[in-house]
């Protein structure tokens, strides 16, 4: 199975990989997937005064769609506010990284990262969702 | 990007051997005749080319060259030989053993055996991936008709006790058949010695030509037969109907000469060059295990889990410059990591994370070495990008996350 120019393009230079302290208050992680299924994903977004995020970094543990698609969700999260990032689809990631039919998994697990990040930020943060 | 392509991934497919290709040329052109021809000399020329192949293939294995039957392949002859003795043997009892490590040819054969309303017993092997022998015994009935069961595994590479098998078959009247495609070529291998029934084969994984294989069927004490299950002109002793791959036999002839003539020099490089990938892999990086028993096991395979990185992410990192099978199932509709790697007692999770590396004669050192420097920089740069390797170096306990499971 050939992989599509952007898959490779962020499998081999993944945007924003790393680390932010989960335990600072702006800072929410989002831990999906399981290593029995080959798939964990860690998101973590940093969120501003605004409600903007301003940094988001990854790592993934999985195929290259799976990195792929983490790493891309790391980009498009940066500069949003956090209301358009629930906005995000995993369709979205699907069609921006031509994904095949068998790695739809994969752009799923990227969206309830997002989601889940998000999340763990509002009940750190008293927001109601 | 494809700058030099490494393959090792021998289990799969062997390329031809060049001395084969040349051995079977001049039976696509000249000697072009069917070998059921009997009234001229294209057929018989066509008949000799096949009969001494069959002498070739019969030698490699300890046969007589009249217990050969030639076919499309292993899983054919696998097909062939659960089916066939099934049918064969309905009036003795319809019971066969067989092992959950087994290939999908024999697996899904057992299948529809059972839809055919026989009894199948699936055995699990121990955590090494060796059969329990008592455990054997004690699933042998007065309905057992045949104990299928492969020399070595296609994934892990590890050689059942055959030897013992055979005698225990033996003892309680059962008939005796293995799969025996990964072994035949590699390594000694003799029928009649080791008490086995039916042998499936393939040329494939021998250096030779695909599209051919065989089965062997024991001809005396017991004589073993079955029934076939393609009709048609009655070839190869009424067992396997249709014109014979007549260049394709000969490749596989020629294929079996070749392995019988280097097959030791062959094996004792290789068990080097493979001893020398692990032991490379191992010094170079930590929490790496190897897969089933290091004892009884092919010469030229080792499979083995990266820990905490995902196999099919790994091999993305060779840019396709090396060749491998993985035991993750990323790209497969299922999802599933591989069932040899999980019958072993591995966790999903060190299934995911395999690679199966398979040598052949065409493997140089230089190769190998290119590929241990490959793969330990490809585990360390999925291990950066691994949280939950993050997670093991902080001392994490990972069986202690609730994990997601999708």
């Amino acid at each position: 199975m050939a992989y599509s120019d952007k898959v490779l393009d962020h499998f081999k230079n993944p945007r924003n990989v790393g680390t932010l302290n989960k335990d600072e208050k702006n800072v929410g992680t989002g831990l999906v997937g399981a290593p029995e299924c080959g798939d964990v994903m860690r998101l973590q977004i940093q969120v501003d005064d605004n409600g903007v995020i301003e940094d988001a970094k990854f790592k993934t543990f999985g195929c290259g769609s799976a990195i792929a698609s983490s790493s891309l969700a790391t980009e498009w999260l940066k500069g949003k506010t956090v209301d358009d990032a629930l906005k995000i689809d995993n369709m979205d990631i699907v069609e921006e990284l031509a994904l095949p039919p068998v790695k739809i998994h994969c752009s799923v697990l990227a969206e309830d990262a997002i989601k889940s990040a998000i999340k763990d930020y509002q009940e750190k943060n008293g927001i109601e969702a | 990007m494809s700058a030099q392509r490494i393959y090792l991934d021998n289990n799969a497919t062997t390329p031809t051997d060049p001395r084969v290709v040349e051995a079977m040329i001049p039976y696509f052109t000249n000697m072009f005749g069917n070998a059921a021809s009997r009234n001229h000399p294209f057929g018989w020329e066509a008949e000799e080319g096949v009969d001494y192949a069959r002498e070739q293939v019969a030698k490699l294995i300890g046969a007589d060259p009249k217990e050969i039957i030639f076919t499309s392949g292993a899983t054919e002859s696998d097909n062939l030989a659960i089916k066939g003795v099934f049918e064969m043997y309905a009036r003795k009892g319809n019971h066969i053993i067989t092992l959950t490590t087994e290939h999908k040819a024999v697996l899904d054969a057992c299948k529809k055996v059972e839809k055919l309303g026989g009894e199948v017993t699936y055995l699990d092997v121990k955590r090494d991936g060796l059969v329990d022998l008592e455990q054997l015994e004690a699933a042998m009935t007065d309905k057992t008709v045949l104990v299928s069961i492969m020399f070595a595994n296609n994934e892990t590479g590890v050689i059942q006790p055959m030897k013992e098998i055979g005698e225990l078959c033996a003892k309680k009247g059962i008939l005796f058949m293995s799969d025996i495609t990964q072994a035949a070529g590699k390594i000694p291998v003799d029928v009649k010695e080791l008490g086995i029934h039916l042998a499936a084969f393939t040329a494939h994984k021998m250096y030779g030509p695909k599209g051919v294989g065989a089965l062997f069927v024991n001809r005396k004490g017991p004589r073993v037969k079955v029934t076939a299950q393609m009709d048609g002109g009655g070839h190869e002793r009424g067992m396997r109907s249709g014109t014979l791959n007549v260049p394709g036999i000969v490749g596989f002839g020629k294929a079996a000469e070749l392995c019988i003539n280097e097959m030791a020099k062959d094996a004792d490089r290789l068990s080097k060059l493979r001893d020398k990938l692990q032991v490379s892999l191992m010094e170079k990086l930590e929490e790496v295990v190897i897969n089933g028993n290091e004892e009884n096991r092919m010469p030229h395979v080792t499979n083995m889990s990266f820990k905490h990185v995902e196999g099919e992410g790994l091999m993305m990192t060779f840019n396709q410059n090396i060749a491998l099978s993985s035991g993750s199932a990323c790209t497969s509709a299922s999802l599933e990591p591989s069932y040899v790697l999980k019958a072993l007692g591995l966790g999903d999770d060190l299934a995911h994370s395999s690679l199966r590396f398979s040598l052949g004669r065409f493997t140089t050192e230089e190769e190998v070495e290119a590929a241990i420097d490959q793969v330990a920089e490809g585990v360390n740069h999925m291990r950066s990008l691994s949280p939950i390797w993050e997670m093991y170096k902080e001392g994490i306990d990972l069986e202690s996350i609730e994990w997601s499971e999708h």
